[in-house]
């Protein structure tokens, strides 16, 4: 699960203010909003990468307000992913296993369900900067979910690529969720990647942060404007002039 | 509010419409000419530098030289303290560089400040700070003798002084380069390993270090091209002593001082040809960076 409760975050000028929202365990919400609205700011908080000035992080019921990134079990996938240049694919499926000094055997299996999973066994051996962006959006996610997080974070993910392979992904992304039960939160700007992949749609316009139902996904306008606050997810409007990207 | 009248708008659009009247640039000739001649004046400078001490010496002049005990000296020492200075930069330059690249500190202006000292300022005033800090009254002693009785080492007018002059104006070269190395490694997938269970050690040796390795070469051999340029450091902190503080950039001083001009432009030339090499080594691997 995850739970946002009350979080106040500050980036230089960039501040958000009472952000309020709760994924249930299992659950895959998506996060849309207009650009510079906050949204990797949220995610980056979520992970720890950005400290936050009030409020407080919940995990699978713990706090994690004040825990290192390293220790709150979150796979995460940033905008441009993050792949470590010097590694092959299996080096990045092995990595978050290696540091927590996994057994070998434990290691090589994962990596091989992991890579049958992700459909990426033939590219083990491969170093990273001969993969396509398809192939590199597989291998990301095989390394932030190798661990078995209990949370998933995925910031625009699908971004660069084409609609055939995005809609691909899509589904694998739906499918391994599926499977792998991890909580997810997905950002994306992009309507049919949250159609195909949400179970919950949560929109951050003004720096406030509201459910809205699925069904309103045609009528969502790219940057959606203000809407009403469900009771599920609730947001507080932002101190005076806090917002100022 | 009344309309604006209608050519008020009109005359804008007629001039944006109509076409440009026929152009001819020139050519771009007098534009190479002129910068061409004045970058090629420098190049020429240097080149003319190296030619007229080719053509004043000669292969018997080189033998010569080699040939001396104290220059054959000069060349160990120089070797030697040049790769312990190399070393001694690269293992401070690497964590300096990198701290200095991926954190923002109060006071970082202070710190940016310092390691520019050893740049802008004068070498021999280098030598001269080291003479002095080594030989400050501190307690009814000095660093020096400090260090002559508790560890049995003397610094001054001895071989490790040389190491010692050397590093303190090589190192800053190699935090530079160290520094512009981890500006240009992005910093994300460190990130990403910190959420992975990474310690920041972990990400730094994992992911930042094996994309630094070229960097690595590029300091260190600047570091000791640098260490093999210094003069007036060593002069002062370290003396020109034959056969016990001579390094290469005081044989060519000390071999002027007794009038074999025969000699000093032998050495300087075979200082000339190790640092095209070093250099040379480092054009090769930046342009492999580049690619």
């Amino acid at each position: 699960m995850i739970e946002l409760d009350n979080l106040s975050i500050r980036s230089g000028p960039f501040t958000l203010s009472g952000v309020n929202l709760r994924v249930a365990d299992g659950e895959y919400a998506v996060l849309m909003g207009g650009t510079g609205q906050g949204k990797t700011t949220i995610l980056e908080a979520i992970c720890g990468l950005r400290s936050v000035t009030s409020g407080r992080v919940i995990l699978g019921g713990i706090d994690m307000t004040h825990v290192k990134p390293a220790n709150r079990g979150v796979g995460y996938v940033p905008q441009d992913l993050g792949l470590f240049p010097t590694m092959t694919v299996r080096g990045h499926l092995e990595f978050a296993l290696r540091v927590r000094r996994t057994a070998a055997a434990a290691i090589s299996a994962r990596v091989s369900e992991l890579a049958g999973l992700l459909g990426i066994e033939h590219l083990l051996e491969r170093h990273i900067r001969h993969l396509s962006g398809g192939e590199a959006q597989r291998v990301a996610l095989g390394r932030a979910l190798s661990f078995r997080p209990r949370v998933l974070l995925l910031d625009e993910p699908l971004n660069a690529l084409d609609e055939a392979t995005r809609d691909r992904l899509c589904q694998l992304l739906s499918e391994v969720q599926k499977q792998s039960g991890v909580t997810t939160l997905h950002i994306t700007h992009s309507r049919a990647e949250a159609r195909q992949v949400a179970d919950k749609l949560v929109v951050l316009t003004a720096g406030r942060l509201a459910e809205r139902s699925l069904a309103d996904l045609d009528h969502t306008p790219h940057e959606p404007g203000p809407m009403p606050t469900s009771p599920i997810v609730e947001s507080r409007p932002l101190a005076s002039g806090s917002q100022t990207r | 509010m009344s309309d604006p009248p209608a050519t008020s708008i009109a005359a804008p659009v007629e001039r944006i419409t109509a076409h440009a009247a026929p152009h001819r640039a020139g050519s771009d000739l007098p534009f190479y000419a002129v910068m061409g001649s004045l970058g090629g004046s420098y190049i020429l400078l240097i080149v003319a530098l190296l030619a007229a001490d080719l053509i004043y010496t000669s292969p018997q002049h080189f033998i010569d030289a080699l040939s001396k005990p104290e220059i054959q000296y000069a060349i160990r020492l120089t070797l030697i303290t040049c790769s312990i200075s190399a070393l001694l930069s690269i293992w401070v330059a690497t964590p300096l560089g990198y701290l200095l690249s991926r954190f923002t500190f109060r006071g970082r202006w202070l710190v940016d400040t310092i390691l520019d000292i050893p740049v802008v300022l004068p070498p021999l005033v280098i030598g001269l700070s080291l003479l002095i800090l080594f030989h400050l009254p501190i307690g009814g002693t000095n660093l020096e003798e400090w260090l002559q009785q508790r560890i049995g080492i003397r610094i001054t007018y001895a071989q490790p002084a040389v190491v010692l002059a050397q590093f303190a104006v090589a190192c800053a070269f190699a935090v530079q380069t160290m520094r512009v190395t981890f500006d240009q490694i992005d910093a994300r997938p460190e990130i990403v390993a910190l959420t992975l269970g990474c310690r920041r050690s972990q990400a730094f040796l994992e992911i930042a270090l094996p994309q630094a390795w070229r960097g690595i070469v590029a300091a260190t051999t600047i570091a000791w091209a640098r260490s093999l340029g210094e003069f007036g450091p060593i002069l002062v902190f370290a003396g020109a002593t034959r056969m016990r503080t001579e390094v290469l950039s005081t044989t060519v001083f000390l071999e002027l001082s007794v009038g074999q001009l025969e000699a000093a432009v032998a050495v300087s030339l075979l200082m000339v040809a190790a640092a095209m090499a070093v250099l040379g080594i480092v054009r090769l691997l930046g342009a492999k960076v580049s690619r």
